[in-house]
């Protein structure tokens, strides 16, 4: 179970990127997600690989890791190249695979396809790579806070969000060891028919249920022995601060959009 | 059943940059029938070792044999139901793993997985009830109405219900009340006794390590630091507290008054007669 779980887990590296405000990374992040889709040709494409390779090297989280992060999307991406080789019927023909024609317009669009879902998929997992759960959470609450004209409950939101992020690990850790002492008792998770499996569940959610709700309990008791009153008024230790590097970052990421709106074919 | 640890090794998240070794090249062997303290200071790689008694979990390498069974990396145990019927693990806070309607279908739960016939089923039931000290008017209650004493005591039922030949208990008694604590020790011991049960305790208690346990493992970051009887364990005491552990109070008492008095005083088990006598003679001696 814990060997599963590394996808996007934080990698504490000091980098610069982790020392982004989070605010900048976020908002990069989702204007790169609406850009790339107008990248179509080698350039356009450049300059967003370029970027999200670069922002990895940044990271100085090893390669090694980020690509075993990445091993369940390697598949749907594989996926994604084969389909399009199969299904695409652009361009010349190259070669027959068992009777398919295969033609050089589908080894084309399946490739950039391909390169488009990785690299969306490399820099978002960036984010959580590099910022804590608690400076997410941070960066929506300050991004989001607009919204707080429009009687929006902005920070009731980033709580609930930081609570549900906070007690991931601890959930995750109570299942493993209601499932330890379950399977000591006999139950089995893994084998027999989908029947069997399905109500071996039972021992396991009822008394997740249970401490998550005591949980829930406890914390509230605690929140209110400190006083806790809701946002109103309420100031923070770390105030978030646009540096000089994010204003660079930033400023590099307009360039490359530009760029890349620039180049790319209008025909 | 005899257990044996031979030069095992536990690695979690191996090859990632939360890598880490929690047991390392551990080796021990527990006979049959023995009754074993295991103590450390927290991190020290206690759960890990409980967790390949019966198979959770597989050395990364070297090998565990308890009784007939076989653990090695990477090879998954042929019997791993088998291996978990015959060892019974009370875990940390075992009244977490409650879920069924009723006490009675809550200790019912392991003998059935384990495939004991119905009417056999009952019987167990009303024993280990009885040899937990509950009363059996609770048996059709819901476990979440029962305080937090009686919940503990009917998960320790639901795991002797399996009769299991080697019985790992997890600190069984943390968070008890103090009568509590020692009925329950009491009632392990019993059982350890009279089934000559294999028995690992897991304690932060020097006190129930030296009262109950015949045999001593201490671990520290994973690694064996000293191993024996707990009497002889508890003579070194610069040892033990440099890995943050201390000797039971008797022990300590004993130093205080040997260095104040300069004449060794021995330790003879928890017989209080004796030390009486020691102290009466050391007092004699001062006139």
């Amino acid at each position: 179970m814990n060997n599963l779980l590394i996808v996007g887990q934080y990698v504490p590296t000091n980098s610069i990127v982790h020392r982004m405000d989070p605010r900048i990374k976020m908002l990069i992040i989702f204007f790169y997600v609406i850009f790339i889709f107008f990248a179509n040709n080698v350039v356009s494409y450049a300059l967003f690989t370029v970027f999200a390779v670069g922002g990895t090297l940044l990271t100085k989280v090893p390669w090694r890791f980020i690509a075993k992060g990445l091993t369940p999307v390697w598949f749907l991406i594989v996926f994604t190249f084969i389909l399009h080789l199969f299904v695409t019927k652009e361009g010349t023909v190259l070669v027959n695979v068992f009777g398919l024609p295969i033609y050089s317009g589908a080894l084309e669009q399946g490739a950039v396809i391909s390169l488009r879902f990785f690299l969306l998929i490399l820099l978002t997992s960036l984010l959580t790579l590099t910022t804590t759960p608690i400076e997410i959470t941070d960066g929506v609450e300050s991004l989001l806070g607009p919204l707080r004209r429009f009687k929006f409950p902005v920070h009731e939101l980033a709580l609930m969000m930081s609570i549900s992020l906070r007690f991931i690990p601890t959930l995750l850790q109570e299942t493993e060891k209601i499932s330890n002492a379950q399977a000591s008792r006999g139950v089995d998770f893994r084998t027999g028919p989908f029947r069997e499996r399905v109500r071996a569940v039972i021992p396991l959610l009822v008394p997740l249920f249970v401490s998550a709700f005591k949980r829930a309990e406890e914390l509230a008791m605690a929140m209110e022995a400190r006083g806790y009153r809701g946002g109103e008024g309420r100031t923070k230790l770390r105030e978030l601060q646009v540096m000089k590097r994010d204003v660079a970052a930033l400023i590099i990421f307009i360039i490359v959009v530009a760029a890349a709106l620039i180049t790319r074919d209008y025909s | 059943m005899d257990i044996t640890f031979k030069q095992v090794d536990y690695t979690y998240q191996a090859n990632s940059p939360f890598e880490h070794k929690a047991l390392k090249d551990l080796t021990f062997h527990l006979p049959g029938g023995s009754f074993t303290a295991i103590v450390g200071h927290t991190g020290s790689g206690k759960s890990t070792l409980l967790q390949h008694l019966n198979g959770l979990v597989r050395p990364t390498s070297g090998s565990v044999q308890i009784g007939e069974h076989t653990l090695e990396p990477k090879k998954k145990p042929k019997q791993a139901k088998e291996l978990r019927k015959q060892v019974g693990i009370v875990f940390q806070y075992p009244e977490h793993q409650l879920f069924e309607e009723t006490v009675e279908k809550d200790i019912a739960f392991g003998p059935r997985n384990f495939g004991v016939a119905e009417n056999e089923i009952s019987r167990r039931v009303k024993e280990s009830a009885e040899a937990v000290g509950l009363d059996l008017s609770l048996l059709s209650r819901s476990p979440f109405e029962l305080s937090g004493g009686q919940m503990r005591r009917v998960a320790i039922a639901g795991v002797l219900a399996v009769r299991p030949r080697v019985l790992v208990l997890d600190e069984p008694t943390a968070g008890l009340d103090p009568r509590g604590q020692r009925e329950i020790m009491d009632m392990f011991y019993r059982l350890h006794k009279e089934q000559q049960l294999t028995t690992i305790l897991v304690t932060h208690s020097m006190e129930d390590a030296l009262t109950y346990a015949d045999h001593m493992l201490v671990l520290d970051k994973g690694e064996k630091y000293m191993e024996g009887t707990p009497v002889d364990v508890f003579q070194d005491r610069q040892a033990l507290q440099q890995v943050q552990l201390d000797v039971p109070e008797i022990f300590q008492f004993l130093q205080k008054t040997s260095e104040r008095f300069g004449k060794q005083l021995a330790y003879e088990g928890e017989n209080f007669d004796r030390l009486a006598e020691q102290l009466a003679d050391l007092a004699g001696d001062k006139k």
